[in-house]
């Protein structure tokens, strides 16, 4: 399979899935949109906006799962790692996040903050650290949520508990296309979220509200394949859920991973950083885990003064797909990954990161 | 964070295995992928492995890809 994965990448390939895409010229605009930081990343890295036809257009949507993580659940967090008995844990991208105040700035100022690489390494550290109380910072989509069920699933210690703001794609999707001047054509859905959650999600949307979908891998092929697959879809008028990741996403997706979010959350409305409250979109913990609960643990609630963007920021508008990054008056100049004004930048998976790394130079 | 890497399941204990690309091993969970086998290639994200991938359907887009080179139907 490794050995496969340089077919996938394929110079000869690639230019031949451009053309075929350029040959299928409907004769006016298509304007796509990919929910996904990887897909960004793969785009930019691969330079394959370059050899798409200029008719077709790709906008980046909120797939970025530290983007949009509400700067209020942000500042919970920082106010959780402030408390003495805690010890935050979370992912290296989201404690550099700016918000009222950083977990990067509140461990300069004394709070333990760990970065860790996923759920059960948070986990460990509570199994190590007994005395201390372990927050795991829980931020992703599906594909990061069901690790954080499975870790809660397996009995950790009695001083792990989770901050959750775990957020769901497909209420994400329905939302952005009620949003005026936003809805694509399109939607190039994020393969690996789909892995875990199978198809039906996308399916029951596609029946309400009728728009082209295709799933996509992340190497160039399969990118270029579903792009393809968009445009056909665009063009002969029949929107249909195209799977052009079959070798790791089944129509069923993940049932081990699906059942494993259903029994540790519930989805609940919430808050996306930028664009504002979407309907059933995250995910809380049920009952039978609520004792898991650290902001209930620790008597915190979040703080519905904290502002939700930095002035002059326009990451809501890159998250929605309405500014490309370059068009932000700070890009490159007041806001860079090394001093990042707003999440989009600072976060690997953010639209203006991956931008700023891949700039022509 | 959201990245999910491609790993070659080589050994497993329990409900943890160890994983390597190029390489570069881990430790994963295969709470989420209980009918893994070693040899499989799984995709690993965030300490976890989240699916197995299927080697034949990888051939077989592959072979989709020759036929649209050829320019036949898609
Ligand atoms: S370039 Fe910086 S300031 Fe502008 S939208 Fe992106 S993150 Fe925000």
């Amino acid at each position: 399979m490794r050995d496969d994965l340089a077919v996938f990448r394929d110079v000869g390939r690639v230019h031949a899935l451009a053309e075929a895409i350029a040959r299928l010229d409907p004769g006016r605009p298509v304007r796509l949109m990919h929910v996904c930081g990887t897909h960004e990343n793969a785009l930019c890295q691969f330079g394959l906006r370059d050899l798409l036809p200029a008719w077709l257009g790709l906008v980046a949507g909120p797939g970025c799962p530290v983007c949009v993580c509400p700067a209020s659940d942000l500042d919970l967090a920082a106010r959780l790692a402030m408390d003495p008995r805690v010890v935050l844990a979370t992912f290296g991208d989201v404690v550099r996040v700016p918000a009222r105040t950083s977990l990067a700035a509140v461990r300069a100022r004394g709070a333990d903050v760990r970065i860790v690489y996923g759920a059960s390494d948070a986990v460990a550290l509570a199994r190590a650290l007994p005395a201390r109380e372990v927050v795991f910072f829980a931020v992703g989509f599906e594909t990061t949520a069901c690790t954080t069920a499975a870790a809660l699933q397996a009995d950790p210690p009695a001083n792990f508990s989770v901050l959750c703001s775990h957020r769901l794609v497909p209420p994400a999707l329905d939302a952005l296309l009620g949003l005026p001047g936003v809805a694509p054509e399109g939607f190039l859905l994020p393969g690996h979220v789909i892995t875990v959650t199978g198809l039906s999600a996308y399916r029951d949307l596609a029946s309400r509200r009728p728009i082209a979908m295709a799933v996509g891998g992340f190497e160039p092929v399969d990118l270029l394949l579903a792009l393809k697959d968009l445009v056909e879809q665009v063009a002969d008028g029949r929107p249909r859920v195209g799977n052009d990741y079959p070798r790791a996403v089944r129509d069923g997706g993940n049932p081990a991973a699906i059942a494993a979010i259903a029994q540790v959350f519930e989805a609940r409305d919430a808050a996306w950083r930028g664009i504002g409250t979407i309907p059933a979109s995250g995910l809380g913990l049920r009952a039978a885990f609520a004792g898991r609960d650290a902001a209930a643990r620790f008597g915190l609630v979040p703080d519905p003064e904290v502002p939700d963007t930095t002035p002059g920021c326009r990451c809501g508008d890159v998250l929605l797909g309405r500014l490309e990054p370059e068009a932000c008056p700070l890009f490159g100049s007041g806001c860079t990954p090394d001093v990042p004004v707003g999440p989009c930048m600072v976060a690997f998976e953010g639209t203006c990161a991956a931008r700023y790394r891949h700039r022509r130079l | 964070m959201c990245l999910a890497v491609p790993m070659r399941l080589t050994t497993i204990d329990g409900v943890e295995g160890r994983a390597e690309v190029q390489g570069v091993g881990r430790t994963v969970r295969l709470d989420l992928v209980p009918g893994a086998t070693i040899g499989d290639w799984l995709i690993v994200h965030a300490g976890f492995a989240i699916q197995v991938l299927d080697a034949a359907e990888a051939a077989e887009v592959m072979a989709m890809v020759a036929v649209a080179l050829e320019g036949g139907p898609p």
